[in-house]
């Protein structure tokens, strides 16, 4: 019991970073049709990029509350990769739009690989140990000795998540923004007959993926406290897991299966094999595709000539 | 980046007499977005000093990217993207296909006869067959990557399905051979009455088809069930699993030697005859001194059949109707559904074929190495051999064995450059670049020549006369 709730308690962290990966996803998805297979890296790239602040922010300018320090590096983090996602989009997939159907998904893995090696190449391959940067926990069972914690940054990466998500609800449900991009979902052209900038709606859905894969990033940084180049590679697969579980091109499908991922993830490694955590995530992918690919919450593909 | 804001911005200044405002002030956008960029990334490194994450500035290379972007983004906007120039007019093939198609009849022949006497001219070249291994080790590697390129090719560029883990095939085509001919029963079973040394002579000849058709199985069985999804999918579907193929290979332990992989695997033998110094050896039979290099030399007349043999099936598979169909299915699947074919079928025997191909070549690498790790079988592999075949041009075979030779021997000839270390430091390897390239030019390819670098192809069927059709004029359907 105790094993169980401590495992629960990390799955879920674990899962709402997943899931705030998975949106990236599931909108592009949903707008495009296309799995941007970049955006693991993206994620890794923004986890670099939080590194690099973190590491400004403490010795350079020397401040020392680290909640400052953490806002200010989730700022400059999600600026920064929105910027690169949308100088993706406009680069690499944008001119590729009407193009055959394979080109816009191999310029994806294309620029997966490239951001891959290009952090290698700037940053070297090995290891980034950060600090611990929140070590406080609070318990909140004990029997036999076995602590049932709940850690403070484990607090913050689940509530960030809550809040991030209801902001972006708000954003897509009841603002001109979101509209625009529901719009632009169901049908390009008559979007942009009636007026919608179709460009710069599907430019701006590049830029809010980036921002929550950026907050994603920082989380995974500070919750593992290491960063590496080939982190995008694993994270990302298991993040399109979730979207693809949670149905995709759904926002609430991408949360939810980002969660059940973590959950998951979690148990398996506790009550089966660790070494096999991988291959149960992948297998749920393939398992999910072929006898629901409609996932959870989505709709069933229509498909049109 | 900015590209329409560029054609837009120069569309406005250049109804005056001057377009530089207006190039300037893109050029300078889109430096202020390099800066952006390359700068958290570039100017800042992290380092480990005594234990603990530092970080090294390193504002002079910024500023020599951000400077370099600048002023090729001015340049072209005053130039190539400028509002004054001529609009060209293309049709038809362009120089480059128009060349190809002039030289392709003589073209095939001689890069034929380049291969087969490419050993003698290596020899002739460095003065000897033992100063030759580095030029035939090099031209090996070549033609494994050509003929897994080849594969990949059928699935790819003739039936159109997105496969990212062909390198299962490769690891399942490697596997085969190393557990068979180091397996103790097998050889005991061989040795009971076919004699000691036989399994061990061989094994190699008796594995390669066993590979070719477990690694064809493997296709079918992984191939079965995600075939019915849409492109995209199968991509992601395949990639993992790739991955699982390797992660089952480090983690069971008992069965495939874990991370450390299997050794001493036998070598390969003249149909029976192994290379050894020995009385009963290749040498001493065929009346030769003896000298290592003719087994590397037999290993590259190896790999040369079956990079040839692979070509030569997927031409003759072309003409045969399941060849049309996979070219059908690639360019509009709903017509086929239409037209009656079986989608599911088409699609898992060209899955097979290739699969069947990486298997071939994976048992190759086996033979060739001695010892297989699932090292050897990480994505990287997939993503390479998937960047051959799209710089190449899907489809194109000969534009295939191009991009191999280019990307795989053109980064091995990189290392050996001498100026390049004058320039960028003494600690400056190229082949630490080599994924970079690969996926720039992935993206580069998709976006100015989605047909590959040659882009021309054959049509398959025509009436009377054939007639090359360029790339730009063709386009795939969205099936």
């Amino acid at each position: 019991m105790d094993v169980f709730v401590q495992q629960l308690i990390n799955g879920l962290t674990l899962g709402s970073i997943y899931g705030l990966i998975a949106i990236g996803y599931t909108m592009v998805f949903g707008i495009i049709g296309m799995v941007n297979f970049a955006h693991g890296d993206v994620f890794m790239v923004s986890s670099f990029i939080a590194l690099i602040c973190f590491l400004l922010v403490t010795t350079v300018l020397g401040i020392t509350s680290i909640f400052l320090a953490l806002a200010i590096v989730l700022v400059v983090a999600m600026f920064f990769t929105s910027l690169m996602n949308w100088a993706i989009e406009r680069v690499a997939y944008r001119p590729l739009r009407g193009s055959f159907r394979l080109a816009p998904m191999i310029s994806a893995i294309g620029m997966s690989i490239f951001l891959a090696n290009f952090v290698q190449v700037a940053q070297g391959p090995r290891n980034k140990p950060v600090p611990p940067m929140i070590t406080d926990v609070i318990v909140i069972m004990e029997r036999d000795g076995y602590q049932v914690t709940l850690a403070w940054k484990q607090i913050i990466i689940m509530v960030l998540t809550t809040v991030l998500l209801a902001g972006f609800w708000y954003l897509v449900q009841k603002t001109s923004l979101g509209r625009a991009q529901r719009a632009v979902e169901q049908d390009r052209k008559m979007a942009a007959l009636l007026g919608i900038n179709v460009d710069h709606t599907i430019s701006l859905t590049f830029v809010i993926g980036a921002a929550l894969a950026a907050v994603a990033g920082t989380m995974y940084l500070m919750y593992y406290g290491v960063a590496n180049f080939a982190d995008g590679f694993v994270p990302g697969v298991k993040a399109f897991t979730a979207a693809v579980l949670g149905g995709i091109g759904s926002l609430p499908g991408a949360v939810l299966g980002g969660l059940l991922i973590g959950l998951i993830e979690v148990f398996w490694s506790a009550y089966f094999s660790i070494e096999y955590k991988d291959v149960a995530a992948f297998s749920i992918l393939a398992i999910t595709l072929i006898f629901l690919p409609q996932g959870l919450l989505g709709r069933p593909e229509v498909e049109k000539v | 980046m900015a590209v329409d804001t560029a054609h837009s911005a120069g569309a406005v200044a250049g109804s005056g007499s001057s377009i530089l405002p207006g190039a300037l002030k893109d050029a300078f956008l889109t430096g202020l977005i390099a800066l952006g960029l390359l700068g958290p990334l570039v100017g800042f490194e992290t380092v480990v000093i005594d234990g603990a994450l530092g970080l090294a500035y390193r504002p002079l290379v910024v500023a020599i990217m951000v400077g370099i972007i600048f002023a090729g983004r001015l340049i072209l906007n005053l130039t190539v993207w400028s509002p004054n120039r001529p609009p060209k007019a293309q049709a038809g093939p362009g120089p480059i296909a128009r060349g190809v198609v002039a030289i392709s009849p003589a073209f095939k022949p001689a890069l034929f006869a380049f291969a087969i006497g490419f050993p003698l001219l290596a020899a002739a070249m460095t003065g000897g067959l033992s100063e030759s291994r580095y030029l035939i080790d090099l031209g090996i590697l070549i033609l494994t990557y050509v003929m897994l390129g080849w594969g990949l090719n059928i699935v790819v560029g003739l039936a159109g399905l997105l496969d990212l883990g062909y390198v299962a095939f490769y690891a399942v085509g490697a596997y085969t051979y190393a557990l068979l001919a180091t397996s103790e029963p097998v050889n005991a079973f061989f040795a009971s009455f076919l004699g000691e040394t036989f399994w061990a002579n061989w094994a190699f000849w008796f594995c390669l088809p066993a590979a070719g058709m477990f690694a064809g199985l493997w296709g079918m069985i992984l191939g079965f069930p995600v075939l019915r999804l849409r492109g995209d999918y199968l991509a992601i579907v395949t990639l993992a699993f790739g991955e699982i193929i390797r992660l089952v290979l480090i983690n069971w332990v008992d069965f495939t030697g874990g991370g450390a992989g299997i050794a001493s695997i036998p070598r390969a033998t003249f149909f029976g005859i192994p290379f050894t110094a020995g009385e009963d050896g290749f040498a001493a039979l065929f009346g030769l001194e003896f000298n290592p290099m003719h087994r590397i030399v037999f290993l590259y007349f190896v790999i040369l059949a079956l990079a040839l043999i692979t070509a030569f099936t997927t031409v003759r598979l072309r003409r045969l109707p399941v060849g049309r169909a996979w070219e059908a299915l690639r360019e509009d699947e709903i017509a086929c559904r239409s037209l009656g074919l079986n989608t599911t079928n088409v699609k898992l025997s060209a899955f097979a074929t290739g699969a069947m191909f990486g298997g071939f070549a994976g048992c190759f690498f086996a033979v060739r190495a001695g010892f297989v790790s699932p090292e050897s079988f990480t994505f990287d592999i997939s993503a390479m051999i998937l960047a051959i075949v799209v710089l190449g041009g899907m489809g194109s075979q000969i534009g295939v064995a191009v991009a191999a030779a280019v990307m795989m021997g053109g980064m091995e000839m990189l290392r050996n450059l001498g100026f390049l270390k004058q320039v960028f430091g003494d600690s400056f390897d190229p082949s630490l670049y080599r994924m970079l390239l690969f996926g720039f030019a992935m993206v580069a390819i998709m976006i100015w020549k989605p047909r590959g670098l040659v882009s021309s192809r054959d049509p398959t069927i025509y009436l009377k006369e054939k007639k090359a059709v360029s790339g730009s004029l063709v386009k795939e359907g969205h099936g």
